[in-house]
């Protein structure tokens, strides 16, 4: 295959771990104490813990969302979970500095080398803290900022404070609440005006302790007229107990920026992956969320975009594999709240086996709005009969200024259609496999180049694996 | 050995036989046409050659070129150079002939080989050339709203790419207008050769104007009842499968 191995984060790839020495722990269970441990650890300022403090207090009160989510949250276990674990480093600017197990685990990844290859900047998480960030000098020059979430605001306090916790708010829900208390690691990110980054930055995240749980926080902001494009990759491996996943990331996208957000998610099978995604767009700016979700044990994602300014416009483009023993629990929401604003969401999924996918979206259009369009795509796929697919979309358009678009399919693959490309020569799993692409494929012509091979390889992997 | 030799198969479908002691032989550098009426059993053959897995084959055996194939699963048989040119083609959305085909002929490939990509769209083209087909249609998607006769000029064109050793065209020519079906003989008749076996599967005389078999047979209740030269189809064609069923009754009798 003619494949630029650019993103190399296949399963089985990711599946290794070194016993690393960890120079602080913040042991298992959650308290004021592991609080304390952290803010103590990070040397933060006393805002940063009080923020914490309160935030534990939030998640104490709000109840699991089962009410309307899967009772499979409640199978986490918050006290048996280590919150913080970190070798107790500054980042290196250099891959010569990074531990030694650290950074092999990096270089299998193969995230040096994609470095080098295409990216004008690199995070690289391990555990609860960066080993690694640095970008192009010149950006620097340029006034580009990106550190981690704990230098950003003792660094730089007057740029992030203004929006930390604002476009996702505390108490948005119980895991924005938990990744407020016990946050560590992520990007923050701030684009000056009218400087537009031509190559991609990137943050990968790898969880490499079992029990272990990891709470990113990002904050970009593209000031006016910037553009940014930002990509993010994970991996952890297969242990025997669960492993929570809980992000908080937040965009702002100031008069004119352009945002462009890109996941590419491979969980291990045991991974709770729990993430509140929004952005703000204000007059005339665009951002683009494109989310690809494989793997996990539970994902529960549903990247949103607040249309704050006239002529603002959000996107999300998701596609999520289910398969056997996995949820996706994902989709979208366009908050919509000035006139001429667009929004388009464009969701596919993919169940096999006993795989279940569900999708829910938000489109929130009041009447006092003049102009504005919404268009909602929905298409599953389901390969074999035991695969389960819910749509939930919630549209809410009042006013007659507006227009709401929404189209929903559902399509298998038919025993008769594997027969056929099988007669060709394709194994079960390339049938699969192809049948999965062309599904996608329309989606994927829009993904940067080095993400599509990648998505095409996961998908590969994930169907060869998924024929018993 | 060169040869594709059905010899006493017994198979069906859902607890129902459909072939009876069906036997078969179809040489390399031979093109044999099987006829017969509906409800015979001719695409049940087809199927059953190819391993689909409904069928269920009591008894009897297939060698292509000594070796035993059923009981291979659908995609080594193919791989091993059974090509079966379906009567009604599937659509696969989004997956453009030329991926398609692309991925067909790496899955042939051994691990580690490298795929030569602008070799194989030369090919590609020049295949397309030779059966009059327009480059435009490698990149649309396999037989998504394919007309009857777009449907089967894809399937040709896969055949082509494929060079499979023996080649059963089930029902090749039904629903295609006179010109289309020129066109499909065309590609049958570049496909006949030495090195290959031809079965064409019909109902009817017609595709035998432009694809002239060396072999005749007509089936008939899931087995063969006539074998003979060209000449048969013509025969069959002025009498009709009335002819067929009475003659079997007579000789019943």
């Amino acid at each position: 295959m003619s494949q630029t191995d650019a993103i190399d984060i296949d399963r089985e790839k990711g599946n290794f771990r070194f016993d690393v020495k960890y120079e602080y722990d913040a042991g298992t269970g959650l308290s004021e104490e592991t609080i304390d441990y952290i803010s103590k650890a990070k040397d933060e300022e006393q805002w940063i813990n009080d923020f914490r403090k309160r935030a534990l207090k939030v998640f104490e009160r709000l109840p699991m969302p089962t009410h309307w989510a899967t009772k499979d949250l409640e199978n986490i276990v918050f006290e048996n979970i280590r919150y913080y674990l970190s070798q107790g480093q500054m980042p290196s600017r250099s891959w010569d500095d990074v531990p030694d197990e650290v950074k092999e685990t990096f270089e299998r990844l193969g995230i040096p080398e994609q470095e080098r290859k295409f990216l004008a900047g690199v995070e690289a998480q391990f555990d609860s803290e960066a080993a690694y960030s640095r970008m192009q000098d010149s950006l620097e020059d340029e006034g580009v900022i990106f550190v981690g979430s704990s230098e950003g605001l003792k660094k730089y306090p007057h740029i992030f404070k203004k929006y930390f916790g604002k476009v996702i708010p505390t108490n948005d829900n119980k895991f924005s609440a938990l990744n407020s208390a016990v946050f560590s690691g992520g990007s923050f990110i701030y684009v000056p005006p009218g400087v537009k980054l031509k190559q991609p930055l990137q943050a990968y995240f790898r969880i490499n302790a079992e029990s272990f749980g990891q709470f990113e926080r990002t904050l970009i902001i593209a000031d006016e007229g910037a553009e940014v494009t930002y990509m993010e990759g994970c991996t952890a491996p297969k242990f025997e107990t669960s492993t929570l996943h809980s992000a908080v990331v937040e965009l702002v996208a100031l008069k004119g920026a352009k945002i462009q957000y890109i996941t590419v998610q491979n969980w291990s099978n045991n991974v709770f992956n729990l993430v509140t995604k929004r952005a703000w767009a204000e007059e005339g700016a665009e951002v683009k969320w494109i989310d690809c979700n494989i793997g996990s044990r539970l994902t529960m994602k549903y990247p949103g975009v607040v249309l704050k300014g006239r002529k603002a416009r959000g996107e999300v483009i998701s596609i999520a594999l289910a398969n056997d023993g996995q949820h996706q629990d994902t989709g979208a929401k366009m908050v919509h709240q000035a006139d001429d604003t667009t929004s388009n969401i464009i969701s596919k999924s993919i169940s096999v086996g006993k795989g279940r996918s569900t999708y829910r979206g938000l489109v929130h259009m009041p009447d006092h709005l003049k102009g504005c369009k919404n268009n909602t795509e929905c298409d599953a796929l389901l390969i074999n009969t035991n695969s389960r697919t819910d749509t939930y979309p919630a549209i809410n358009v009042q006013g007659n200024g507006n227009s709401v678009q929404h189209e929903a399919s559902v399509s298998k693959v038919s025993a008769e259609q594997i027969f056929y490309m099988m007669q060709r020569g394709l194994s079960e799993g390339e049938a699969m496999s192809l049948a999965v692409n062309g599904f996608v494929n329309d989606l994927v012509r829009q993904f940067p180049m080095e993400y599509s091979v990648e998505l095409k390889r996961l998908i590969d992997m994930e169907m060869e694996g998924s024929v018993g | 050995m060169s040869q594709l030799e059905i010899k006493n198969l017994n198979a069906g479908i859902a607890g129902q036989s459909i072939l009876k002691d069906f036997s078969l032989t179809v040489p390399k550098g031979e093109v044999h046409a099987l006829m017969g009426p509906n409800g015979t059993g001719k695409s049940t053959l087809a199927k059953v050659l190819a391993g689909h897995e409904d069928y269920e084959v009591e008894s009897g055996s297939v060698l292509m070129d000594g070796e035993e194939i059923l009981g291979k699963e659908p995609d080594e048989v193919a791989r091993d150079g059974l090509f079966l040119a379906f009567q009604y083609p599937l659509e696969i959305p989004g997956v453009s002939i030329a991926n398609f085909i692309r991925a067909a002929l790496q899955a042939r490939q051994e691990d580690g080989e490298k795929f030569d990509a602008p070799a194989y769209y030369r090919r590609l083209y020049e295949k397309m050339n030779i059966l009059q087909i327009d480059k435009k249609f490698s990149a649309r998607s396999v037989n998504e709203g394919f007309s009857g006769g777009e449907k089967k000029r894809c399937e040709i064109l896969q055949m082509s790419m494929l060079e499979p050793s023996y080649c059963v065209m089930d029902e090749t020519d039904s629903g295609l207008d006179i010109d289309a079906l020129k066109i499909v003989a065309n590609g049958v008749n570049l496909m006949r050769g030495p090195d290959r076996g031809i079965l064409v599967i019909t109902h009817y005389q017609r595709l035998l104007d432009y694809i002239v078999p060396d072999k005749v047979h007509v089936m008939y209740e899931g087995r063969i009842v006539h074998s003979g030269e060209k000449e048969l189809a013509l025969e069959l064609e002025e009498k009709g499968y009335d002819w067929v069923r009475d003659e079997l009754a007579t000789t019943a009798s």
